[in-house]
């Protein structure tokens, strides 16, 4: 098992038995109010998920992480963690004060304010996004952020349960956990959607030389036609009873928005599951991608440019049914041509889906496609 | 892993190779980077009180992780 990324796994939590005193004194100080996206963001730093980060990035590191990909410290890291504020809001603090951080009204962090600074969002948008693309999301997103940036560190006093409790843990939790199984070696999986045949085929793949899987579907905004959170999780479950090894899977949450940062994000993606005890992280084609930003193996490609990352990669590329060779296959081991190959297609598999069919079994396990459809509103609307 | 260091031999080429490697990275000497890759093969346990322990386990039981 990987040790956590920048070498500790960060706890900024408050004890339990300070968790009142907290909550009087945020009562008490300035407060800003952040959305949804970024109090998970925080609660993942108070985790450890983002080890080694203990906070919304500060100048140096911010400047580090745009430029180079790197903290100031020259440890990976890609995609900028921010805490943005209004004009407005930055001038009821000052460096060195402590503020309140609240969602939706609800006061949950207290971030010791090291420095606030300004930011110029073209050249983040173009070297975290590789685009100024107004139609990019993360592009959106930012052109609507907040012009001051505050840096600091954290202490979360006020948890979420998170949208499926039962199925979330921390890192200090899987690390355990992958102990307590004997697996020394984890292949990390990431999903956003209900699995396909393909994705089992990587999946197994993965599993037949290391100890164990970690299927970690992220939790979220979806866009509209995205299988919905639940459909994952209970397909998943149909999945790993009905054909997996007790014991060679296991199927855990993340909360995390997604930034379709392709490569960048790629990376990002792998420290998050090196803090989990993952030590290997598969990414496919197009990780992360939108549209078409990135080359269809960008992400992997990036890789190279991180041997200090301290979780190994595992890039598979095309897979697909082939018919001559009667299963799963992918282009560097099936020799067959076109003719003989079905790709799989997400979309096609949830246009019949979503008409109450069921699709071939050589594209999705029967007990899938139940899962999926006990539902009677499988997609996001 | 222990602060006692003891010396070992590779070849003068591979050390270049990977001196070129983790230029501009996290990790400084060649040394550190040797030290990544074989923690990486026998890694460190992750040191648990035995309150956290039982906090944890009771944890992963209650939502079926382990039995």
């Amino acid at each position: 098992m990987p040790r956590p990324h920048g070498g500790k796994l960060i706890n900024k939590l408050t004890r339990a038995a300070l968790i009142d005193k907290r909550i009087e004194e945020a009562k008490e100080l300035p407060k800003v109010d952040v959305s949804t996206e970024l109090r998970i963001d925080l609660e993942n730093i108070a985790v450890g998920l983002y080890s080694p980060l203990k906070g919304p990035l500060t100048k140096n590191d911010f400047d580090a992480v745009v430029d180079k990909g790197r903290l100031s410290n020259d440890v990976p890291w890609t995609i900028p963690i921010l805490l943005d504020v209004s004009e407005k809001d930055s001038e009821k603090f000052k460096e060195g004060d402590s503020i309140t951080i609240s969602s939706n009204s609800e006061n949950f962090a207290i971030i010791k304010v090291e420095e606030k600074y300004g930011w110029d969002k073209e050249t983040y948008c173009q070297n975290v996004y590789k685009t100024n693309d107004a139609e990019h999301p993360g592009v959106q997103k930012t052109a609507n952020m907040n012009p001051v940036l505050v840096g600091g560190e954290l202490e979360l006093f006020n948890e979420t349960p998170g949208v499926f409790p039962q199925y979330r843990l921390k890192p200090e939790e899987t690390r355990f956990l992958f102990k307590e199984k004997g697996w020394r070696t984890v292949a990390g999986f990431q999903t956003r959607n209900a699995p396909h045949i393909g994705h089992e085929y990587v999946q197994k793949t993965a599993l037949s030389f290391v100890d164990g899987l970690f299927i970690n579907p992220l939790i979220g905004k979806k866009k509209v036609g995205d299988f919905t959170d639940i459909v994952i999780l209970e397909s998943y479950e149909a999945l790993i009873k009905n054909y997996f090894l007790k014991n060679a899977a296991i199927l855990v949450t993340l909360e995390m928005e997604m930034r379709y940062a392709g490569p960048k994000e790629a990376i990002h993606h792998a420290i998050v599951r090196k803090n989990y005890g993952c030590s290997h992280f598969i990414v496919g084609r197009d990780h992360a991608g939108v549209g078409s930003y990135y080359g269809p193996f960008e992400a992997q490609e990036i890789f190279e440019d991180y041997p200090d990352l301290g979780i190994a990669p595992i890039f598979f590329r095309n897979f697909f049914h082939c018919n001559k060779c009667g299963g799963p296959q992918n282009d560097k081991i099936c020799p067959h041509g076109e003719e003989d190959r079905v790709n799989y297609k997400g979309r096609v598999m949830r246009q019949l889906l979503s008409e109450g069919k069921y699709p071939d079994d050589t594209q999705m396990r029967p007990e899938v496609t139940e899962a999926i459809l006990k539902h009677k509103q499988p997609f996001v609307e | 892993m222990g602060d006692e260091k003891v010396a070992i031999e590779i070849s003068k080429e591979l050390v270049d190779k990977v001196a070129e490697k983790i230029e501009g990275t996290s990790i400084a000497t060649v040394e550190e980077y040797i030290e990544l890759l074989l923690e990486n093969e026998f890694p460190e346990e992750t040191e648990y009180t035995a309150e956290e322990e039982e906090l944890i386990r009771e944890r992963l039981r209650r939502l079926g992780y382990i039995e």
